[in-house]
């Protein structure tokens, strides 16, 4: 608490003040209605571990449906509505929640030497929010019963677009006004959860830093957490301003999203004129596009984190990442219209968003390639983290080649709609970021629940998982230059009854078996290591982060009442003349000067002797020169072997 | 790390900003309340850009069903709310320097003023509801009662902690941080309304 006198008198009321207070005992207090960023972000990250199981069984289930359309698994509205329901869930709930909500949570504060969040209360309330939000949108699944026709959720795919989530009559089937109803109230309520969040974390980014931690020293993952809380702020406003729209069009007959003379059914759509179709996408993909960023920043930022922990490096370009995030952030709100080429739109415009679209190549060629660079002439540790961060490089490269086709105007004419665009965005942002969530979840699991996970598991879920969903989209990238539209229930064209077009669904639908398989693999790796897991050292990976400085799982406020200091950069791997091959951020500043004298300056977390019953880490020690053999507690007495560089 | 050995860390920052926390110099409620208003802005810019847009299709129909709307009412309801936005300045400077008694007074006006605005904003809603003018008669009537609607309930939200620091300042207690922070939001959702009026009952 030493460092409260400069704070704010403000600072005393929120997060300051929660440490005042003993923590709390009782299950309840402690687990449920928690005010503690640390339980806060288990909280998220079980919510986006429930709802990427409930999403993937969505998508096995209409993935067998393409591939074996003869057996009727699925009526055209049902392939619909489960399609949107499995869109839904995985953007809101497990690519929003998870890495923002989740690991932001948990580690941003720690990381920045805070004892909590700015206002914990808020924190407390966002996540209830968003759970509110998952339940209302699950309810879209059973409020249209009908023992005949059971349509199970809104057809409306999970963009919304009017006036299929207008017109209650543009849907098949006879699940009423309430499916879609359900899937926008969700949506407003998971807006609401996202500002309040947001707000929340920009303020503790930039007012809880502890002493020494300047902007430019705060690691590339507290940056992504940041940038993504300000395009959250700026984006989900227009969302609920769209959303609001949309429920007042559906329940008190207004028409902003539906035009007049609508022709649905055989009959003239009289309740509804005059309004724009073209607004509502106008709205929805100005929140739309930032959101692919929302979703893919904070993998970014894991990604050069853990790069340069594995590859015992600096991070390539520090100032440059930092720079490239907020260019793809700022560019980001100005290429929604590429959403929308084929929607009517003046080629001169489109040519406008077209252009800047391509721009946004620049910023991530620049992470793209030091990404490279921090790899360039490196002893990788291949840890599962590492798997799975250079999974995401491999991942985000290839989606990203699709997306310079698409950003084209021209080619888009052919592209837009098909699977093409499918493969494409699940590519970079559905499995680049759920390879991010992963990479986090084994990275941080250690920290959060103090046991490690079992590293032969994860490496079998690891490969399976990305020979598995290579399997799934790229296939999608050849059915979509065929001419294979999207939202399709089946093979409704003749021309797409060919040989080629029907084996290529079913490699896709067998690589989604394969890659569902190899998540029960993580499913019994997280559960059996929560409880069975040998101990967890301090800093299992020897990463310079402040949240590798204290034990596993940290105490209630973090730093027991001493809050750091921070005299390094977050990536000092290998400095020449250190005394192992990484300074941690709170190392004393003169470490380099003597090194073996000023050991006393590193702090050492209690549980380090707990290092020696995890025997596999790090693997790759005996051939480091950097001495860590003895140095798995992180903070324990560093070995001299590393200073015969000096 | 003790404390001797934390201070001799600060001492080795040399050139190094050691207080790295308030860049701004304002405190962490202040600087979370203009971030609530920066998302508030693009809440009202959404609904603005599509009244916008929609009107750009319809001119000529927008315009004409804006002369039914009765603009001496709304021009009334502009000096009242400038008049709250003036009164809750006051009262913000009179919490800074500590003077209850003024605080609450100033506070009061501003509440008054605040439902003065709302009553007569209902007497023009009862008006066009009894002449049949509903939100789905035209995309006009929409923009406008969604708009207005969306202002009016930021209002009664802002009404709320008014009343709060209100009775506080009547009991003698008075916290000008806290004031200044209801003044933001006020000023806010007035400045809405600044733009609402023309956009709605001018052009």
């Amino acid at each position: 608490m030493s460092d409260s006198a400069h704070a704010a008198e403000a600072h005393t009321e929120t997060a300051h003040a929660v440490h005042r207070h003993p923590a709390p005992t009782g299950f309840i207090a402690k687990y449920v209605f928690s005010v503690d960023h640390k339980v806060i972000g288990k909280q998220y990250w079980f919510l986006a571990l429930f709802a990427s199981f409930m999403g993937m069984a969505l998508s096995l289930w209409f993935r067998w449906h393409l591939a074996y359309p003869e057996q009727g698994l699925l009526t055209p509205e049902g392939y619909l509505a489960i399609l949107t329901m499995h869109g839904t869930i995985m953007v809101f709930m497990v690519l929003t929640t998870a890495p923002q909500g989740g690991f932001g949570n948990y580690a941003l504060p720690i990381q920045i030497g805070a004892e909590d969040m700015a206002f914990p209360r808020l924190n407390m309330l966002s996540f209830w929010l968003t759970l509110l939000s998952l339940i209302i949108l699950l309810a879209a699944f059973f409020v249209g019963y009908d023992a005949k026709n059971w349509v199970p959720g809104p057809g409306s795919g999970w963009t919304g677009y009017a006036p299929l989530s207008v017109v209650e009559k543009a849907q098949a089937g006879k699940s009423g006004a309430w499916p879609q109803t359900m899937w926008v109230l969700s949506i407003a309520v998971f807006c609401l959860a996202s500002l309040i969040a947001s707000i929340n974390f920009i303020v503790t980014t930039l007012d809880l830093r502890c002493k020494g931690m300047t902007l430019m020293r705060m690691p590339l993952t507290v940056w992504a957490w940041f940038v993504t809380a300000i395009i959250s702020l700026l984006a989900f406003g227009v969302l609920l301003a769209g959303g609001l729209l949309l429920l007042l069009d559906r329940h008190l007959g207004t028409s902003f999203f539906v035009p007049g003379n609508l022709f649905i059914d055989n009959r003239v759509v009289t309740e509804h004129t005059g309004g724009s179709p073209l607004l509502w996408q106008h709205l929805f993909w100005f929140f739309g596009h930032p959101e692919v960023y929302i979703a893919i920043l904070p993998g970014m930022g894991l990604a050069s984190h853990l790069l340069a922990n594995f590859a015992r490096k600096p991070i390539f370009g520090y100032a440059a990442m930092v720079y490239a995030i907020f260019a793809i952030a700022l560019l980001g709100f100005f290429v929604w219209g590429h959403h929308m080429f084929q929607s009517g739109m003046h080629p001169m415009t489109a040519v406008v968003f077209s252009v800047l679209t391509m721009i946004i190549g620049v910023p991530s060629a620049i992470k793209t390639f030091n990404w490279l660079g921090t790899l360039w002439n490196s002893k990788i540790r291949f840890d599962s983290p590492m798997l799975y961060a250079l999974g995401f490089v491999s991942l985000f490269v290839t989606g990203g080649l699709g997306g310079i086709f698409l950003g084209q105007n021209a080619a888009d004419v052919y592209f837009h709609d098909t699977y093409f665009v499918v493969g494409h965005f699940h590519m970079i942002m559905g499995v680049a970021a759920i390879f991010g969530i992963f990479a986090g979840s084994v990275y941080w699991f250690p920290k959060m629940f103090g046991r490690m996970m079992n590293e032969r598991m994860s490496q079998i879920h690891f490969f399976a998982t990305f020979i598995g969903v290579y399997l799934i989209f790229v296939p999608m990238h050849f059915v979509g230059l065929d001419g294979h539209p999207r939202r399709y229930a089946g093979f409704e064209f003749a021309f797409l009854k060919t040989p080629e077009m029907i084996a290529w669904h079913k490699v896709m639908t067998h690589g989604a078996i394969m890659t569902a398989v190899a998540q029960l693999v993580l499913l019994v790796n997280i559960f059996y290591s929560l409880f069975n897991g040998p101990k967890a050292p301090a800093n299992p990976w020897e990463a310079t982060s402040l949240e590798w400085g204290i034990p596993s799982p940290p105490p209630h406020d973090n730093f027991a009442g001493v809050i750091p200091v921070v005299n390094h950069g977050p990536y000092e791997y290998s400095v020449p003349g250190a005394p192992r091959d990484f300074i941690m951020q709170t190392d004393a500043p003169d470490i380099l000067r003597h090194s073996s004298s000023q050991t006393a300056h590193i702090p050492v977390p209690t549980n380090t002797s707990a290092s020696e019953k995890f025997p596999t880490l790090p693997p790759e020690s005996s051939s480091d020169a950097g001495g860590s053999s003895g140095a798995a507690g992180g903070g324990s007495a560093p070995s001299d072997s590393g200073s015969t560089h000096a | 790390m003790d404390a001797a050995v934390a201070e001799a860390h600060v001492a080795a920052l040399q050139g190094e900003d050691a207080h790295a926390a308030e860049p701004f110099r304002m405190s962490a409620v202040k600087f979370a309340m203009w971030l609530f208003l920066a998302s508030e802005v693009m809440f009202f810019a959404g609904l603005l850009g599509s009244y916008l847009v929609l009107r750009f299709s319809h001119a000529n129909q927008f315009s004409e069903e804006a002369l039914a709307l009765n603009w001496p009412l709304a021009t009334l309801n502009t000096v009242v709310l400038i008049g709250s936005s003036l009164t809750m300045a006051l009262a913000v400077s009179a919490a800074q320097a500590g003077q209850a008694p003024r605080t609450a007074r100033f506070l009061g006006f501003t509440f008054v003023l605040g439902v003065v605005f709302l009553v007569v904003k209902a007497i023009e809603y009862s008006t066009k509801i009894h002449h049949g003018i509903v939100p789905s008669m035209s995309l006009f009537y929409a923009s406008y009662f969604t708009m207005t609607g969306c202002h009016a309930l930021h209002l009664i939200g802002g009404l709320v902690p008014v009343t709060v620091v209100g009775l506080r300042a009547l009991r003698g207690r008075v916290d000008g941080g806290k004031v200044e922070l209801v003044g933001l939001y006020w000023h806010f959702v007035d400045l809405v309304w600044i733009f609402l009026f023309p956009l709605l009952y001018l052009i």
